[in-house]
């Protein structure tokens, strides 16, 4: 008994000005799984991902059509306020962009917006979402500091913890360690596979090796269309697509 | 080819060394002359009195007035500018962040603004004031400064505002902020430093400018007392000083200016000390 998808995608198309950028993109995305969105850049990959969040709504010329469904909801077609939405998930980016004030405020910062908070149990949760990022040991005595203080791999991390912060049920990941060292990625790659017991996980990336590693799913982009979509040992073990072949092989081009 | 360019490298060395001179030059010839016949004319009296009886021939009395009025029609004007032009600056680049053609129209015509000559803000504040039937006085000057300095105020402030990277604008609306908190609580901090920078620039352009308040503030010997009165400012005090036959009282119009001057080297230096004082959180990208 199959469990229904925490995100369907249907007959998504985006133009941005007159590029056709997604081209009928039709994906499931389970609950609960690491589903990567593998493919070369420019493939729409991060594009789609926006999608999901309507940050794409922020960009001039976008248009897009076709229906998104988190759970029963068509985010694309709804009443519900678009930060309502957008607090349902978690986004970490290329590189991390902590927001301009202390390590503390930083966790601090969706706790108080979300107002579901007290004072006083203010102090647990920052530690307790900063433990999630496997980042409270590094910070712990110097939360006052400013998040700028941090290193690449600390900051993307504090945005984990961050995006975790305002209790999202999708993480939404972009090339999250593409301006990371091999360390951190790891931290990142492996809190992934942690974090799919109690989230739904969509990372975008073109690193063919850190798919094989985190992913349950794959969807494989290329040039705005979805190739192939099945679970990793699918797509990994026989894919039937021969574009899937060719960049699995790395004979790409 | 390489004697060329060796040469070429030369020339060019030299125009801008030369053109680099000539401001720094003239910045410090003015600066000395203000000096050289200000500060003789520079006393306790002048910077503590108003003038009295005869001032005008070079008797006793100080620039008090123009001091005091300055000061409190450039703190008003920049306050009440900053009420308009922080809000506008922050629509402008959270807001509006989808629609750049909308946002270069307005940049183009706040540019436009800026360039106006401030007269014609002191005329326009003057049509305003006989629309309204209001004499010269202290708030019709800081009116008038106050529309004057917003298109500088704005365009400051957008600059900064700017160069916010939008990865930071998506990932404060991804964790659920509303466009509005992103503005105040993001965009505010990140741009902080910078946004102090476009304030004091205001400041300075407020107070150092005789144009817009020659018809809207007036002149007065005396210290305003409320809004609705005449007041006396720095620049006006140079201007009808300097046209004085009398020695003693043009060489106070220099002692003036070095008021003025010092005003805003004041100025300067606390926007320099307060944005890297407050740089700290600013995330570098």
């Amino acid at each position: 008994m199959e469990e229904k998808p925490k995100i369907r995608v249907r007959d998504l198309n985006i133009h941005i000005g007159k590029q056709h950028i997604l081209k009928n993109v039709n994906v499931d995305i389970p609950q609960n799984k690491v589903t990567v969105i593998l493919g070369p850049s420019g493939c729409g990959k991060t594009t789609l991902l926006k999608s999901m969040n309507r940050l794409t709504d922020l960009y001039p010329e976008v248009k897009v059509s076709g229906n998104i469904f988190i759970g029963e909801e068509d985010i694309l077609h709804t009443t519900t306020n678009i930060t309502e939405i957008r607090k349902r998930m978690g986004l970490l980016s290329q590189r991390p962009y902590p927001l301009p004030m202390s390590i503390f405020n930083n966790i601090a910062y969706g706790l108080r917006i979300s107002g579901r908070i007290q004072k006083k149990t203010l102090n647990t949760r920052v530690e307790h979402y900063l433990r999630q990022a496997n980042l409270w040991d590094e910070v712990c005595d110097r939360l006052k500091d400013p998040a700028s203080a941090l290193s690449i791999g600390q900051q993307q991390r504090l945005c984990l913890a961050r995006g975790l912060s305002v209790d999202p049920e999708i993480i939404l990941a972009d090339e999250p360690t593409s301006a990371l060292d091999p360390i951190s990625s790891d931290v990142i790659e492996k809190k992934f596979i942690d974090l799919k017991e109690n989230y739904t996980v969509v990372l975008v990336t073109h690193i063919l090796r850190q798919a094989r590693r985190i992913a349950d799913n794959v969807i494989f982009m290329y040039m705005g269309e979805v190739i192939e979509q099945g679970t990793a040992e699918e797509i990994f073990e026989n894919p039937k697509e021969e574009r899937t072949k060719q960049y699995l092989r790395g004979t790409f081009n | 080819m390489s004697d060329f360019r060796f040469i070429e490298e030369k020339i060019f060395r030299v125009i801008m060394f030369i053109s680099t001179a000539v401001i720094a030059l003239a910045l410090l010839l003015i600066l000395a002359s203000i000096l050289y016949k200000g500060l003789p004319a520079i006393s306790w009296e002048m910077l503590s009195q108003t003038p009295s009886g005869g001032f005008y021939f070079g008797k006793h009395g100080g620039i008090l007035n123009a001091i005091i009025g300055s000061a409190y029609l450039s703190i008003g004007a920049t306050a009440l500018a900053f009420c308009v032009g922080l809000p506008v600056a922050l629509y402008m680049n959270v807001h509006l962040a989808k629609r750049k053609k909308l946002i270069n129209m307005i940049r183009f015509f706040l540019d436009l603004l800026w360039g106006v000559p401030s007269i014609v803000y002191g005329a326009f504040g003057f049509g305003i004031m006989i629309f309204l039937g209001i004499r010269t006085s202290l708030l019709a000057g800081i009116v008038t400064v106050t529309i004057f300095i917003i298109p500088i105020m704005v365009r400051g402030m957008d600059e900064v505002l700017k160069t916010v990277p939008r990865g930071l604008l998506e990932a404060s609306l991804s964790l659920g902020s509303t466009k509005s908190e992103t503005a105040y609580r993001v965009f505010f901090k990140q741009g902080f430093a910078g946004l102090i920078t476009a304030f004091l620039l205001s400041f300075g352009r407020a107070i150092g400018d005789a144009a817009s308040v020659l018809f809207t503030a007036g002149y007065t010997d005396s210290i305003p007392t409320s809004l609705m009165q005449p007041t006396a400012t720095l620049p006006l005090s140079i201007f009808f000083q300097l046209s004085s036959p009398i020695e003693e009282v043009r060489v106070r119009a220099y002692a003036s200016a070095v008021v003025l001057t010092l005003f805003i080297l004041f100025i300067s230096l606390l926007s320099r000390y307060t944005s890297k004082r407050y740089q700290k959180n600013k995330i570098q990208f």
